[in-house]
């Protein structure tokens, strides 16, 4: 069967982001640009499965500026197949890389698209669910366990207080949490490789999606800062103070 | 304006997060219902009927809805939803699994995990692992919003009279069927509704070594949450997860046990009151939070914590 796998260009994760001083958006001028983890996670998700021979393509999609291609030559490198890249430099919010992504899905037909839970630039967490509401497939979210059994896949997925399995039918949505798996590093020929790879390249307006943004983001700025408090000499003293000076115990 | 929110439960009881939830709305202002979907979940039903500020209880009590699976309630959501200017679900795993697909449904951009209302259409929200707050403004028609729990002090679970109405409408989509749970047991308050937290990090170096924090924890009447690395390494399962993937907590009193503190977990615990930091290298970034920082063998230091108190 067909996968189709979402990856996500986005700030390296080492690297801790600013706002910009007039607080207009984040500072991403020449910081390292990764692929984001969860995204990671979805693909070698897709790899593995090949491998058990359940899966026999797997399309690695991406969508924003054209330096997108270097995600998707990322996941080539790991075993995607192919990749498309839906080009365009305006910004795009989960519902329209949603909508995208269904117009895709409509045209490649996978039997299952994986996806990270979220991109850990937006912290959104919604791309696959709502992918998920237009194509009318089932989701399995935050998944920590993937089984295909026939016109089925079983997802383990990672909820408050512990693991609930859902059983969907084909085909269907899976989001990655972080113990999925473990994302193999890509090896040099691997990398080579990658290069001669097919990619083709859309657009939104090909795909016939309107990305015409719903929210705006009208300011940005850090966190309240806390304060650091005090060292305490020993255990008697931070006793101490937590019950008559901080009276929490 | 009117509220619709998502009661979260578990068909037997209402959940604290729906409280959390219904004082967001508040925030803004307006006529609050809350949908209760579930099956068998009458019982919850009078409990949201009875919650300060709640004027309306839906009541979808249907066997689709039984494991609130999100195929069937995000449809529940979307057609009960229309009716009003804002859509609200507590950031809980079953809130962020259904709301987006319903949001999507309605063909609205939805904005996930606030932690303040600046107006009806304008909130704020966590990005880069909470490294930057950003202020959006939603031109949707219906608002769509997930509310981190943490950010939003709870309203009154006594002082309301709302009447519960039966919905008629029973949404099975087909397309997923639930298998089975395995849910955590423990004496102790659940992480995320606990006063007290004491959390472990990789200087526990083993899973038998928070049998020590267990025993703390007892004393204290505390939940005990761990570090990603901890958690990464194997020492405890990972629903004791603190950190920005993991859960959100903001307890009284926040006691940091060899955690180093990387900024991913902070994100998960920087709004506690009160935090304590025990780590042996004392110039691990979780100092730099802590109100009593501790600089001490987590090995002699907690056994001494726990005999004094």
């Amino acid at each position: 069967m067909k996968v189709l796998v979402a990856v996500k260009r986005v700030v390296d994760y080492n690297v801790k982001v600013r706002p910009k001083a007039d607080g207009t958006d984040v500072d991403t001028a020449n910081v390292k640009m990764s692929i984001n983890p969860f995204c990671e996670i979805a693909v070698e998700e897709a790899v593995r499965l090949k491998e058990k021979g359940v899966v026999s393509e797997i399309v690695a999609v991406s969508m924003g500026s054209k330096q997108c291609q270097e995600q998707i030559r990322t996941a080539l490198a790991l075993g995607a197949d192919r990749g498309i890249l839906v080009e365009t430099d305006a910004e795009l919010q989960p519902l329209a890389v949603a909508k995208c992504l269904k117009a895709i899905v409509d045209k490649e037909e996978p039997q299952m698209v994986i996806l990270g839970k979220q991109s850990i630039d937006g912290d959104n967490n919604q791309t696959g669910q709502m992918l998920g509401a237009l194509t009318g497939m089932g989701q399995g979210t935050f998944a920590s366990e993937v089984t295909v059994e026939g016109g089925d896949v079983k997802v383990t997925r990672e909820i408050d207080g512990g693991l609930q399995t859902v059983e969907l039918k084909l085909p269907a949505i899976v989001t990655t949490d972080l113990r999925l798996n473990e994302p193999r590093y890509a090896s040099l020929p691997n990398i080579m490789k990658a290069k001669k790879k097919p990619l083709d390249t859309t657009t939104p307006d090909e795909l016939g999606v309107d990305i015409t943004p719903r929210t705006k983001t009208l300011n940005v700025e850090p966190p309240a800062e806390r304060q650091a408090g005090v060292k305490v000499a020993d255990v008697a003293e931070l006793v101490e103070k937590l019950k008559n000076e901080a009276k929490v115990i | 304006m009117s509220f619709l929110v998502i009661a979260e439960h578990d068909n037997a009881e209402l959940k604290g997060a729906t409280l959390n939830t219904v004082a967001a709305a508040k925030a803004i202002g307006g006529d609050i219902a809350v949908l209760v979907a579930g099956a068998g979940c009458a019982a919850v039903a009078e409990a949201a009927a009875k919650v300060e500020g709640v004027s309306k209880v839906l009541l979808a009590d249907n066997s689709a809805y039984e494991h609130q699976l999100a195929e069937n309630v995000a449809k529940l959501v979307a057609d009960l939803g229309k009716d009003y200017s804002h859509i609200l679900a507590p950031a809980t795993t079953t809130g962020k699994n259904m709301l987006p697909r319903a949001a999507a449904l309605l063909d609205v951009q939805p904005i996930s995990d606030i932690i303040a209302v600046e107006s009806a259409d304008t909130f704020k929200r966590p990005i880069y692992a909470g490294n930057v707050i950003a202020t959006v403004q939603s031109s949707d028609a219906i608002k769509v919003i997930s509310v981190r729990t943490t950010a939003f002090d709870a309203v009154a679970v006594e002082g309301g009279s709302a009447a519960v109405e039966s919905v008629d409408i029973a949404d099975d989509a087909g397309v997923s069927t639930f298998v089975g749970e395995e849910l955590a047991k423990s004496d102790r308050p659940e992480l995320t509704a606990a006063s007290v937290v004491i959390s472990g990090g990789r200087g526990m170096q083993n899973g038998d070594n928070f049998e020590m924090l267990y025993k703390l924890a007892d004393k204290l009447g505390a939940a005990v949450g761990a570090s990603r690395a901890a958690v990464d390494a194997g020492f405890v399962p990972n629903d004791m997860q603190v950190g920005q993937t993991g859960k959100i907590v903001a307890p009284d009193l926040y006691i940091a046990v060899g955690i180093s503190g990387a900024i991913q977990h902070l994100a998960g615990m920087k709004d506690s009151k009160v935090i304590v930091a025990i780590n042996k290298d004392e110039e691990a970034p979780i100092f730099s939070v802590a109100d009593y920082g501790l600089v001490a063998d987590l090995f002699e230091a907690v056994p001494e914590l726990e005999a004094k108190l």
